[in-house]
């Protein structure tokens, strides 16, 4: 038996990695879980510059979930290479830079920064909902989703993985689109916009009054996109959105996801992922699957 | 890699007033835990996986137990299944987190221990631990119910505000420091923002130093999903802007860091 799957050429130990912002660079998460257990650590993003993100609150916890208006705050490129990127290559798992901007160019200027850098993959954050310039702008329209593939592939040295926006009415248009772009691989559900309100102050509970959805409750939406993204494209799909468990990250297998994600269930448990790659591997035994590659996509 | 969440066993827990519990459970956090320290607290209800980020209000080392004393924040909160439970039940925790108050300089000098409603527990163990000339401690509470305050009596001299005026001064701590022409070289105080907003207020006027317990909505409580975060004065190393992480480079501030 085989845990081992290729994305895009680059080949990961088994197909967990970690939702972007929701485990850092790996360094605080390191006294908790053992990074070279995971197939990728996949970080924050990061920017050209320097984001302060929102005004706080920035989360609240919801039914199964919660909501996140972080805002992408992020130490921007130059600390990121100087030090999250020698503390990641410690360990022995691959490294996929999450990348945000504000405009084209923004993201632009990064992939080509990160161009001699020794990292493995990039993947390019264009669903952030929480940012009102960039991010999600290009995540809801496939022709500029389509452009912005493109641009960034002139620079990009390593393969480039596109996150989707789930906040679209066909996510199989989206993904289609940035496969005409260019892209190596894509990646969803990113979260889903959301509103709580705080019904004794009547007032937003979160500053940024709407945040991203995410945790087990937004599971079988994420299952559905998946199912319908890895129909639609010949790329590898890395399927995220509230798995908290192995059973919850082989579904999404059998969706046809290629890897999968952990991303909120970090915060219930830190060490949560190496139980889901355990669990996978005790799934595989037990119902005889050879590969991962073997159990993608098999239920149509 | 040698920290993990763990079910901790409650040995005890009591109301002790309104909305306010107190319960002590077994738990590796309890070896190294420092005064100012908080714990995450998880429910065992699938439904609610945030940790709540809980203060530690005593710390007995010899039977590595931990007290903490939280508020039932509401209907249907995570805070109100804690309350439900009983001694011999689990619950999850994962600790200890973040930095305590430093407290070996005080020697010598006269301090206040400043705390107001759910910001008085973790004032009790930096009381017991804290050796200094002059301990004064001063409580903020809205009513009569003046919980731990005979605790408090053990180890300093106590001074209690309440809202409405049923017990010591009518209003809140800083009416209570005037009111009783209190004096202080150093000052730590846990409470809600505005309380300590007039706290860092007055330590920066009087040239006090003054050390401050924050509290922000937390999601991971180990650093990495910058939810928590407050506004500081200089550009702080691991952001690269002016944010630092409340549950990992704090709760505890200087409060001349911190913009509040």
């Amino acid at each position: 038996m085989d845990m081992r799957v290729n994305i895009a050429g680059v080949e990961w130990k088994n197909p967990v990695t970690v939702a972007s912002g929701t485990f850092g660079s790996g360094a605080e998460f390191a006294e908790f879980v053992d990074l070279n257990r995971l197939g990728a650590v996949t970080t924050k993003g990061v920017a050209n510059v320097p984001w302060a993100g929102n005004p706080t609150p920035r989360v609240a916890e919801t039914y199964g979930g919660m909501m996140n208006a972080v805002g992408l705050q992020n130490p921007g490129i130059d600390v990121f290479r100087e030090r999250d990127i020698p503390f990641l290559r410690q360990y022995d798992t691959k490294i996929i830079v999450n990348v945000c901007g504000r405009s084209v160019e923004d993201y632009c200027e990064v992939v080509e920064r990160l161009a001699d850098e020794d990292v493995d993959m990039l993947e390019i954050n264009i669903s952030c909902p929480n940012v009102k310039e960039g991010g999600i702008a290009f995540g809801q329209d496939p022709r500029a989703a389509e452009e912005i593939t493109k641009a960034v592939k002139k620079y990009a040295a390593q393969p480039v993985i596109m996150k989707l926006s789930p906040n679209v009415t066909s996510i199989s248009e989206m993904a289609k689109a940035v496969e005409a772009g260019g892209a190596d691989a894509v990646s969803l559900i990113n979260t889903i916009t959301g509103m709580k309100i705080d019904i004794r102050r009547k007032t937003f509970l979160l500053a940024n009054r709407t945040g991203g959805v995410s945790g087990p409750a937004i599971h079988p939406i994420a299952v559905r996109m998946v199912y319908e993204a890895a129909n639609a494209v010949k790329v590898p799909v890395i399927g995220m959105g509230g798995i908290v468990s192995a059973e919850d990250a082989i579904e999404m297998i059998l969706a046809g996801a290629s890897a999968v994600s952990v991303g909120t269930a970090n915060f219930y448990d830190p060490a949560v992922t190496v139980g889901i790659v355990n669990g996978i591997e005790d799934y595989m035994k037990e119902q005889g699957f050879e590969t991962v590659a073997d159990m993608t996509g098999i239920v149509k | 890699m040698a920290r993990k969440k763990e079910n901790a066993v409650i040995i005890s827990q009591q109301m002790i007033a309104q909305d306010i519990y107190s319960m002590w459970i077994k738990t590796d956090a309890a070896k190294e835990a420092v005064p100012g320290q908080f714990i995450s607290m998880y429910t065992n209800d699938g439904s609610r996986l945030l940790p709540r980020p809980i203060s530690i209000c005593e710390i007995n080392r010899g039977e590595e137990s931990l007290r903490v004393v939280y508020r039932v924040t509401g209907k249907n909160t995570g805070t109100e299944l804690f309350s439900r439970m009983k001694a011999g039940d689990t619950i999850p925790v994962l600790g200890p987190l973040g930095n305590g108050f430093p407290y070996k300089e005080t020697l010598g000098k006269r301090v206040f221990l400043m705390g107001g409603g759910i910001g008085v527990p973790p004032m009790l163990e930096l009381a017991k631990q804290m050796d200094c000339e002059k301990k004064q401690i001063i409580m903020g509470y809205r009513n009569a119910e003046t919980f731990l305050r005979d605790e408090f009596e053990k180890y300093g001299e106590v001074y209690v505000s309440t809202e409405d005026g049923s017990v010591g001064t009518r209003g809140n701590v800083m009416d209570a420091i005037r009111e009783n022409q209190l004096e202080a070289d150093m000052i730590y105080a846990c409470g809600p923002t505005p309380m300590l907003r007039a706290i860092k207020d007055y330590a920066e006027k009087n040239n006090i130093v003054c050390y401050l317990s924050l509290e922000e909505r937390m999601a991971c409580g180990i650093g990495a999903c910058l939810a928590c975060v407050c506004q500081t004065k200089e550009k702080d190393h691991h952001s690269n802007v002016n944010n630092k992480r409340i549950c990992k480079d704090g709760p505890v501030f200087l409060s001349t860091e911190v913009e509040i």
